[in-house]
């Protein structure tokens, strides 16, 4: 089942071609929201709390309104009437969730730093900016809770109509008593503490949306740099009250979101409604260090995760409770984040009693919604430091643990305790093979002389087997879950009359690669050049039906509907050839672009002919309708499950606690790969924002929640100087649940690289008695813990001081 | 990230520029390479009335030397000090901070004088001439003067540079062949120094040279450890001394105990290094 290499495949599946969106991308052609000219457009400027809790007074607007270029400043009053409905949060988890009403322009209370209080609409970006200082907010400071587990205890309230700060609590526990008992009668029992810290998503190009009125026809277009196109304009019509049929959303190009576009947001809003109110375009651009508040932000949880196991480290329960910071509000998605990784807190290993709990709570932060991976990473973050922490207690390598627990590969399809099925699997290769890569022998030795030579450099060997389940779609499991959408993805191909291709895509590229992946997988079929296929998306007037782009789903749910549909047309184009060729439609064969008469090579046609046969319609099949297109909407029956192990080695400095990652394996599993340039773009990337995590991001707010670290000056994107050149491998095990085979591989590298790093860091000092350390890993953390490790009674480097 | 307005001139000349300087007293600021005034103008933490660019006066841009003194311009770029082959012999250390500022486009728009007369505590080049001894040459309306690096970095972001004066060189005794080193701990390869640490072994009266960075609220020296040197301690009891003196900043990356601890490390590394 398990191929070491994607299959040699004729055409263009499989290949290594660079990208087309590039040029455009790399010389400036392409354009961004800020880069359009709209004549006439007004400029918005947001006025936001600086305090993270505070109640808003009264607002002086004078001075403001007598700069030059200020033509209104509006309040939450000033745009009460403009809402249809509050902003939205499209997945109530529980039917007893608790959400705040949630509106553009917040009017009594301001509950985080960024919150919009008031809105300049001026002439010019500059004086927009100019003015939004001038505007004097009376606010009365409130006591703030940053902390989760101090906004649990209710001891500030932040909505007052609520009562509590806890939105919900959401359980998965299929059968308490078998878990009860595992834990009873276990030889082993791993009891753990993570902390996953709020990040920055920080794409490129930060939020940018300009709304363009059509004044005497009552249309809206609205540019935004979204993920989510599609969704945004079923929002735009329940929340602006646009009636839907009138609302075009425009995704131009848009410069990366990592789940962060994929929302819909304050500023996008406030744009239509001014647009509305003034007849004329409004639009704003997101500076980068509004960006670090206004835009919502990913992880924070605290994690007690707990494994039960036998004697010999096979695990018979897991245990997950979680706190999950919601931010101020609910945003899009907000509280099912969490949930995404709810299933997957065993991992990659056969376990048979399964519990997990969270309970989602406000504070007076940023709110928090998709960052790549969206839960994912957290489970497996947990999953992967438990079972270290069973490892070292059984005394077993980190390979051999995971060897006894593995999911076995006979018994794929693999219905999980959690109530998943993962599709395919085949774990132990992808291990082997990482370890390989590292010489994992070699490292160990290495590390033992360093340790015997009393070496203050140590090196630590840490490993991250994963899965994940991505390509979100089944309607009918999400509709389980209770989201407020379904899971399908649309996609239009069609000949046209010369013989070149055009793909409308639903789903919306924000970075990539569609255009690439869709022509090869189109030429493929067709048997053509990818340069003749051009993909059409981003623009709901062009492809009014699309489900967007999040949760590594293009490929496994929108890419397997390009095929389908590029499948109708050979269809399609052999009844046109049974036609033509006078033959039966069974006999025609379509091989190499040709459609041939079984046994009689010379009877044929190109496809191309019977695509200008269709557009001619002179001589058609009875019945038959003209043009040789067809739309597909595609809705899979199950998710994809991609995997692998990840294999970090770090080398920490002792005397100055820092820690610099020396070598990086990483063996993934998608199934067969389109572009495998691209997937590996994908893994570099994603392998290195989870290694941030590890060692580097951290959204870092103070005890009266001010983000003391709002610049990318101060929040730590790491740069290439920062990472060795990753080592990459691959097995290829097709999914059964589409035609392609496909698995999404766009959150994978996220999902398993910050327990590899962490595990490589404790593996390190494990020696000198630690066990745990937070994230991020900073020189000055991993100091005080060996100090600490030093002066704890019975320490491991006591004797040599 | 949008700057308040503000005018903008350019001088054709640094009497130009000293003129312009007199005349609009505090509105004024120098716009050299731009690369610690713009983004603060961006963030409204600097609301200069006028820039007076001085970017393109084509005559400050020099690295040269007569054997026991290196001059270097003003307006030289970090990248060309750090390529320069002259600095790379007879002044190495410098050479090779130059090249661990920032990143490669900061290095090729930044200015030496722009970074020296910003005052930063958190760079690097400071700490250098610190180390280095050297004599920085300042233009105004009454003619040139020069100031010793140990005169010119007086507290936080503050120069004894007068409103009306311009940075027009540096002036670096010549080390060609002696030990240094420079330790730079950071968390990423384009940051400030958490502390940075620069050493020359240089000999003669004044002794070995040992500078801080980010170790108080201006450039230091770490004067506890040359004395050290000087009277024949070991390293590692020089070394010991590396923080005394200083009042290190606390902030997201290090507290201040820490930051004294990495010192009294990076010197002894340093020194190590240098061959002390």
């Amino acid at each position: 089942m398990t191929a070491t290499d994607t299959p040699a495949t004729s055409g263009a599946f499989g290949q290594r071609l660079l990208r087309k969106e590039d040029a455009r991308l790399l010389t400036g052609e392409a354009r961004f929201v800020d880069d359009l000219q709209i004549p006439g457009a007004l400029w918005l400027g947001m006025v936001r709390s600086p305090f993270a809790h505070a109640r808003i007074g009264s607002i002086d607007t004078s001075a403001a309104l007598a700069m030059d270029g200020v033509r209104q400043v509006l309040t939450a009053a000033d745009l009460a009437d403009a809402w249809a409905g509050p902003m939205p949060c499209a997945w109530p988890v529980t039917e007893d969730m608790k959400a705040p009403d949630h509106f553009p322009v917040a009017g009594d209370k301001a509950c985080y730093v960024g919150d919009i209080v008031a809105v300049v609409v001026a002439d010019s970006r500059y004086a927009a900016a100019d003015a939004v200082d001038a505007v004097v907010v009376d606010f009365e400071a409130l006591p703030a809770v940053v902390d989760l587990e101090d906004a649990a205890s209710d001891r500030v309230v932040i909505h007052d109509g609520l009562g509590t700060n806890r939105s919900y609590t959401w359980t998965l526990s299929p059968d308490p008593d078998a878990v009860e008992a595992a834990f009873a009668g276990a030889a082993h029992r791993v009891h753990e503490r993570y902390v996953q810290q709020r990040l920055i998503p920080e794409a490129m190009e930060p939020r940018g949306v300009a709304a363009v009125p059509g004044v005497y026809g009552g249309d809206m277009t609205l540019y935004s740099a979204t993920q989510i196109p599609h969704i945004l304009k079923v929002q735009i019509a329940a929340t602006c009250g646009v009636p839907e049929h009138k609302v075009r959303v425009v995704a131009p190009a848009v410069g990366g979101g990592f789940g962060s576009k994929l929302n819909v947001y304050a500023e996008e809003l406030i744009a239509v409604a001014v647009a509305r109110r003034l007849g004329v375009p409004a639009r704003w651009t997101e500076s980068r260090s509004e960006n670090a508040v206004a835009t919502i932000q990913g992880r924070g949880q605290i994690q007690q995760m707990e494994l039960a196991a036998d004697a010999e480290g096979k695990i018979t329960a897991v245990r997950a409770n979680l706190v999950a910071d919601m931010g101020a509000y609910l945003q899009l998605v907000t509280p099912g984040i969490p949930l995404l990784g709810a299933f997957l807190y065993h991992g990659v290993y056969d376990v048979p009693a399964y519990h997990f709990e969270c309970t989602g709570v406000f504070t007076n932060c940023t709110p928090t919604d998709a960052y790549r991976g969206a839960g994912r990473p957290e489970a497996t973050y947990a999953v992967e430091r438990a079972i270290e922490a069973l490892a070292r207690q059984v005394g077993v390598d980190s390979a051999e643990i995971r060897r006894r627990n593995y999911i076995a590969t006979d018994k794929f399809p693999y219905n999980s305790i959690a109530g998943l099925t993962y599709d395919s699997g085949d774990y132990e290769p992808a291990l082997d093979r990482a370890l390989a890569l590292v010489d994992y022998p070699a490292l160990k030795a290495e590390q033992q002389r360093r340790r015997e030579a009393g070496e203050t450099k140590h090196l630590g060997i840490g490993l991250s087997s994963y899965v994940e389940m991505c390509g979100l779609a089944p309607s009918r499991v999400l509709a389980s879950l209770n989201f407020g959408a379904g899971g399908w993805e649309a996609a239009t191909v069609r000949m046209l009359p010369t013989g070149t291709v055009q793909v409308v895509s639903g789903s919306t590229p924000h970075g990539q690669g569609h255009e690439t992946c869709w022509s090869q997988i189109v030429a493929d079929k067709l048997g053509i050049d990818p340069a003749d296929v051009e993909v059409l998306h981003s623009d709901t007037a062009v492809s009014p039906y699309g489900m967007d782009t999040y949760g590594s789903r293009s490929l496994p749910v929108g890419g397997v509907a390009v095929g389908m549909a590029t499948d109708k047309i050979i269809d399609k184009a052999k009844a046109i050839a049974a036609h033509q060729l006078e033959a039966a439609e069974d006999d025609i064969e379509f091989v190499g672009g040709e459609l041939r008469v079984r046994g009689t090579p010379s009877r044929a046609m190109p496809i191309q002919a019977t695509a200008f046969e269709a557009f001619t319609a002179h001589n058609l099949p009875d019945g038959m309708e003209p043009n040789l297109a067809a739309q597909v909407v595609y809705d899979p029956p199950n998710f994809v499950f991609p995997f692998g192990t990840h294999v970090a080695v770090v080398e920490v400095d002792e005397e100055t606690g820092a820690v610099r990652l020396v070598d990086y394996a990483a063996v993934d599993d998608c199934g067969p790969q389109v572009n495998p340039m691209i997937v590996e773009g994908q893994l570099h990337g994603g392998i290195v924002q989870g290694v941030a995590q590890a060692l580097w991001e951290e959204a870092a707010y103070d005890a009266d929640g001010n983000l003391r670290n709002a610049s990318l000056m101060d929040y730590l994107v790491p740069s290439a100087a920062e990472v060795p050149s990753i080592k990459l491998d691959h097995t290829v095990t097709p999914s059964p649940t589409n035609e392609l085979g496909v698995k999404g591989i766009g959150e994978a590298g996220t999902i398993g690289s910050a327990p590899a790093v962490m595990n490589a860091l404790i593996d390190a000092l494990a020696p000198l008695g630690i066990t745990e350390l937070e994230m991020p890993a900073r020189p000055e953390r991993v100091w005080s813990a060996i100090q600490d490790a030093r002066r704890a009674p019975g320490a491991a480097g006591e004797e040599g001081q | 990230m949008i700057p308040a307005p503000f005018e903008y001139t350019r001088a054709g000349s640094v009497d130009e520029a000293i003129g312009l300087l007199a005349e609009r007293g505090d509105e004024a600021k120098l716009l050299a390479g731009g690369h610690s005034l713009l983004p603060l103008m961006k963030l409204r933490l600097a609301l200069p009335v006028v820039l007076v660019d001085i970017g393109r006066i084509g005559d400050l841009s020099f690295v040269q030397g007569d054997g026991d003194t290196v001059r270097i311009g003003a307006l030289t770029r970090h990248h060309d000090l750090a390529t320069s082959a002259l600095a790379a012999e007879q002044v190495p250390l410098l050479a090779h901070v130059a090249g661990q500022i920032g990143d490669p486009q900061v290095r090729h728009r930044g200015t030496i004088g722009g970074s020296l007369a910003h005052g930063d505590p958190a760079s690097d080049l400071p700490a250098a001439l610190l180390a280095l001894r050297a004599t920085l040459v300042a233009r105004g309306p009454g003619g040139e003067r020069q100031i010793a690096a140990d005169d010119f970095f007086i507290g936080f972001l503050e120069t004894a540079l007068a409103p009306d004066e311009i940075i027009t060189e540096v002036r670096v005794p010549a080390v060609p062949g002696v030990g240094w080193a420079f330790e730079k701990f950071n968390r990423r390869a384009q940051d400030w120094a958490i502390v940075g640490v620069t050493a020359v072994l240089t000999d003669g009266n004044a002794g070995p040279g040992v500078g801080l960075v980010n170790m108080g609220s201006q450039p230091l020296r770490a004067a506890g450890v040359e004395e050290a040197l000087r009277s024949g301690s070991s390293v590692a009891d020089a070394a010991a001394r590396a923080d005394e003196g200083t009042e290190p900043p606390d902030d997201l990356n290090a507290s201040p105990a820490y930051r004294r601890h990495l010192a009294r490390v990076l010197v002894r590394r340093a020194l190590e290094q240098a061959g002390a």
